[in-house]
């Protein structure tokens, strides 16, 4: 049991207020987050995952009831993000079979193809990732994002690039996942926030 | 900025009180055991090969230097007699300079291709570190198995004392490699890279510089390992301070 509580958070970039006062407190379900741009939805993600520290508040991730350690955060979030990019002189197979080694799992080569395939990318799994498309190589930062089984998903823009097959799959994990853990999701595209259970409005 | 928050929490679906057999969702997967971390460091490693391999990407910019320096220096110095103190200061900048302009790729590359954060996410430090490390260290090694012939070659070199020469180069390199990771790992995310790797290495790297130098020194010109006992003992010294500094600032560097 996995529970998500942003304290307080705070966040500049120099003298510019980004985010300030951001409360929320989850075990389950999916909170979508959306404002205009600049209003710091990335930002707030990024700080959720442990990639960047607030200015001020805390996040605290609790895991059976017990705060989790720092390093124990990157075993709970799994992130898809804009501007996280996976290994373009690698296949997608070979990315994901180094992020599973460097997390200490045995996944097998089988168990990662079929992922992928999961995603729409069966027969490409070889080809390195410098050859995808935008949609396609979005596809497999989902694929990494869900390698672990984090129970905390961490989706921005989500959809970016994704055609309709892909948007469709990109749905049915999140409606999978909403299940048996918390989905953090932000985005402005109206289909996308129906999805959220609750609805965090960032603004100007 | 006021933030308008709507939790709902009767929309909530329950979560359900059994996991799904398979799935165990919140077992840390931080590594236990020094092998365990040793193995995750491995993966970093091979990655880093593979990459390299296909991209040349560090590999080209070392090699091009260090060919460029040795054939200016042996132009410039070849056919002239030269003291043992000069010949081994000049085989130490070529590596120096030529390390300091390949070794910091290994965190560079990371940061310009946006896959830091990835690597952030799934790594424990430790293992990006040691990956991280040792790649540098082969990269090292590989770049003086064809500087060292080249050089002693080039420079009509005569080395008394060979035990001396590749135990002062071995435990030089590194010292070079650790250091090198280190501060590669915090000009990374810099913009004047380039400028502030060197900049910043080098005062860290003097002591190390000046101990090879010396080693190298008696190297050539006595056949007893002896002679270069104390540079031999400082550049170890050296290695392991700058080692055991790295693992605890490492974390922080590479976080914040």
């Amino acid at each position: 049991m996995v529970s998500l509580e942003l304290r307080d958070i705070s966040k500049s970039f120099g003298s510019r207020e980004v985010l300030s006062g951001i409360n929320v407190l989850m075990d389950s379900g999916c909170l979508a987050v959306t404002g205009p741009n600049g209003s710091g939805k990335s930002t707030l993600l990024r700080i959720i995952a442990g990639l960047l520290a607030p200015t001020g508040g805390q996040v605290v991730l609790r895991s059976d009831g017990r705060p989790a350690p720092p390093e124990l955060r990157r075993d709970l979030v799994g992130l898809v993000a804009p501007d996280l990019a996976l290994y373009d002189e690698l296949s997608a197979i070979e990315n994901l079979r180094f992020f599973a080694r460097v997390r200490g799992l045995r996944t097998a080569d089988a168990e990662l193809a079929a992922s992928l395939e999961k995603l729409g990318l069966a027969g490409r799994e070889n080809d390195r990732l410098g050859s995808y498309s935008s949609g396609m190589r979005q596809r497999v930062k989902c694929a990494f994002a869900l390698l672990h089984d984090p129970p905390v998903l961490l989706l921005d823009e989500p959809s970016a690039n994704l055609d309709e097959t892909g948007a469709a799959a990109l749905d049915s994990l999140v409606a999978e996942h909403r299940q048996r853990g918390i989905v953090v999701l932000a985005s402005n595209h109206p289909a996308e926030l129906r999805s959220g259970d609750c609805v965090l409005q960032l603004g100007d | 900025m006021p933030v308008e928050t709507d939790l709902e929490p009767g929309r909530r679906p329950a979560r359900p009180d059994v996991a799904e057999p398979g799935i165990s969702p919140y077992r840390s997967l931080t590594p236990r055991s020094t092998v365990e971390m040793l193995a995750r460091a491995a993966a970093v490693f091979r990655k880093d090969i593979t990459s390299e391999f296909r991209t040349r990407y560090a590999v080209n910019a070392i090699a091009l230097f260090a060919v460029t320096t040795l054939v200016a220096v042996g132009f410039a110095v070849g056919g002239v007699g030269i003291s043992q103190p000069v010949q081994a200061s000049l085989l130490w900048i070529v590596i120096y300079f030529s390390a300091m302009s390949g070794l910091s790729r290994v965190f560079v590359r990371e940061e310009e291709a946006r896959t830091a954060s990835a690597l952030r996410l799934a790594a424990a430090p430790g293992a990006v570190l040691g990956g991280k490390l040792l790649f540098n260290l082969v990269l090292l090694v590989s770049l003086e198995v064809v500087i060292v012939p080249l050089f002693v070659g080039m420079m009509h070199l005569e080395v008394s004392g060979w035990p001396l020469m590749l135990a002062t180069l071995a435990a030089g390199s590194a010292g070079l490699a650790v250091t090198a990771t280190v501060v590669a790992a915090i000009v990374s995310k810099a913009n004047a890279k380039g400028a502030l790797f060197a900049v910043l290495s080098f005062p860290i790297l003097l002591p190390l510089l000046v101990g090879a130098i010396h080693g190298t020194q008696a190297a050539l010109s006595s056949a007893r390992f002896a002679a270069g006992m104390q540079d031999f003992k400082l550049l170890v010294s050296y290695t392991g301070v700058m080692f055991i500094v790295s693992l605890f600032v490492f974390r922080f560097i590479w976080e914040d």
